[in-house]
């Protein structure tokens, strides 16, 4: 029995991983972007959650929702002024730019909130659990998890569903035939950074309210959430999260094992999978 | 004339450096021990993410695993950690092997991150290395480290201690590992080899017609700069005398600031990563006193190298002045002189 609460521990992680993941998948399938700051935006995020929390009184779940559109137009921002700037056929400008970005993101939150570590205050569900059969599951790994796969499903939706989708997957596809059908690439990359940055919100309240987090968390997480879109599938965010629950279950299987093995273990299960599948689960097109 | 006043030049001031622990402080000394050797790990990143296009995110973990091997080395088997040093320098070439195995799977942007995973794996694995402190790390035994040959003699030369003594030699060991990257980068990148790697670089399917294989030039560069980032490594480590995974296998250390030297200098150009150094240096001692803001100046710049000279300020200089003082290319053959001109 115990390895099958190990294993519903492990997908949940896997959830909070896919969650972090699904703006870098949603960004690199349409612009090809590998964004060096992500992790260390979903930690500005939390910080902005932790903001208007203290000034408002707000439940952090409430305060989420205001921080939304800032965090969309920062993203905008973020695309118009600098990443449009260095998009091209060489991947060298955009990967040092992102990561100059992350550099100046965490030390500037170091200056600003200082290294003590903060939690996102989410009040009695945190410790409420349900028993389903013969497991005990954690009210809040249960709300992170659905949180995850609705997020997968909406950003599917959009992606195939609506005109903005089309727009993701024409631009995606032929930026120079799109651009005859009167799309402008600037910005339907601006509006998919835009909508990136507001599910790191969404990732970032389940950050918080899971674990301390620092200005330093950033990178860590990122590394989790790259192993995850990768070994889903270069594009493909059922396969984000799909990628997300391996890791999350092998970390678990690891520290089950031995505690100091779980980060260890979702490792080696990244590049287990892609040694024996070099492009991932599942690949969408040739990238 | 030019010809003549580079290499004068160069000479001047590697003899003038080497002078440095008889004439100067032990503080210069130190400090600049720490500016070489982030210049060889400069050198070594710039041959790869700027010459070879492997941009690694990841070389802390040759950094690390050179440190190690030389520990080990040291520790467990007694050996002088000079001889150490060529030991963890040859763990790490070997290692990257079935690392280059696995990372050159992922396209463009995400051998960045397959790197970064392998470095992660590497800290992991080692804190798990009870022999050598595990998690916690431990030190350089000090007798191993002052018996080193030639500590004597020095001593005699510069007139100090034992622990200035061995600051002297390290420094030493750097500037002489400085001058031997640098040589070996001219002459591999003016070879038939490193020719072909530019090749490779600027129009890759032009390159692969004229027979050139990129695979094999890049995984050749790999290893290459993984012998020397582990050296490296290890003589880091002989100086700094304690070890831990998370300092060993440091990302801000041994990669970021590597990243931000090579990109301020001029990637992709030989003499970048030298100026970039000076900048790194100038700037760490003028914003010494605020930490954070200095890391955050230093993305600044980084950021607005690559918006507005992404050959960093070699490149902006070599195109404002049309002279390059230390081209990479082989002219090209003068025409036949015509009978009427």
């Amino acid at each position: 029995m115990i390895w099958l609460d190990t294993l519903i521990q492990g997908l949940m992680l896997g959830g909070l991983y896919a969650l972090f993941a699904a703006g870098l998948s949603l960004v690199f399938g349409i612009m090809r972007l590998v964004n060096l700051a992500h992790g260390d935006l979903i930690v500005l995020g939390a910080y902005l959650i932790l903001g208007i929390g203290t000034a408002t009184g707000l439940n952090p779940f409430l305060a989420a929702v205001l921080a939304l559109p800032p965090m969309f137009a920062l993203g905008w921002l973020l695309q118009t002024v600098l990443l449009n700037r260095v998009l091209g056929d060489d991947i060298l400008p955009p990967l040092l730019v992102t990561f100059g970005l992350s550099v100046v993101i965490q030390n500037a939150l170091l200056m600003g909130f200082s290294a003590d570590s903060r939690k996102l205050p989410v009040g009695p569900v945190e410790a409420q659990s349900l028993a389903l059969g013969p497991v005990n599951l954690g009210v809040m790994p249960l709300v992170t998890f659905a949180s995850a796969v609705l997020v997968i499903f909406g950003l599917n939706r959009l992606f195939y569903r609506t005109a903005l989708g089309r727009a993701f997957r024409a631009t995606s596809d032929d930026p120079v035939t799109a651009q005859l059908m009167g799309i402008r690439p600037d910005r339907v990359f601006a509006v998919a950074t835009g909508i990136a940055l507001v599910v790191a919100t969404i990732a970032a309240l389940y950050l918080g309210a899971r674990a301390n987090f620092d200005p330093s968390t950033g990178p860590a997480r990122l590394l989790y959430a790259f192993e995850a879109v990768i070994i889903g599938g270069l594009g493909s965010l059922w396969g984000t999260l799909a990628g997300g629950l391996v890791i999350g279950v092998a970390q678990a299987f690891g520290a089950a094992l031995n505690p100091e093995w779980q980060i260890l273990a979702g490792h080696l299960a990244f590049v287990a999978v892609l040694l024996v599948r070099p492009r991932g689960l599942f690949p969408r097109a040739n990238d | 004339m030019r010809k003549v006043l580079l290499p004068a030049g160069l000479l001047v001031t590697a003899v003038l450096l080497a002078a440095l622990p008889v004439i100067g402080s032990r503080a210069l000394v130190q400090d600049l021990f720490m500016v070489l050797c982030l210049l060889v790990l400069a050198l070594n990143w710039n041959m790869l993410a700027g010459f070879a296009g492997l941009v690694s995110v990841g070389q802390q973990a040759f950094v690390g695993i050179g440190a190690y091997g030389m520990f080990a080395c040291v520790i467990l088997w007694g050996m002088d950690p000079l001889a150490g040093l060529l030991v963890g320098g040859l763990v790490a070439m070997a290692l990257s092997v079935p690392v280059a195995f696995f990372t050159f799977r992922l396209n463009g942007a995400y051998f960045a991150i397959g790197t970064w995973a392998v470095a992660d794996i590497a800290r992991l694995s080692l804190g798990q290395w009870r022999a050598l402190g595990g998690g916690t790390g431990t030190a350089l035994p000090k007798s191993a480290v002052q018996d080193m040959p030639g500590i004597e003699a020095i001593r005699t030369l510069i007139g100090g201690s034992r622990a200035a003594a061995v600051d002297a030699l390290t420094y030493w060991l750097a500037l002489a590992l400085v001058l031997a990257m640098l040589a070996a980068s001219w002459l591999f990148l003016r070879s038939r080899m490193g020719l072909g790697l530019q090749a490779v670089r600027d129009n890759p399917v032009a390159a692969r017609s004229v027979g050139v294989d990129p695979v094999r030039l890049k995984a050749l560069v790999f290893l290459l700069t993984a012998f020397g980032t582990g050296i490296c490594g290890g003589l880091l480590f002989i100086q700094i005398g304690r070890i831990s995974p998370d300092a060993a296998f440091s990302l801000l250390d041994w990669t970021a600031f590597v990243i931000f030297i090579v990109v301020i200098g001029g990637i992709g150009t030989l003499p970048g990563p030298v100026v970039g150094v000076l900048v790194f240096y100038g700037l760490q001692r003028l914003l010494a006193d605020y930490g954070t803001v200095y890391l955050i100046v230093l993305g600044l710049i980084g950021i607005a190298i690559m918006l507005f000279a992404r050959r960093g300020l070699w490149g902006a200089l070599t195109r404002r002045t049309g002279l390059d003082p230390v081209p990479l290319s082989h002219a090209a053959p003068r025409p036949a002189p015509t009978p009427d001109s």
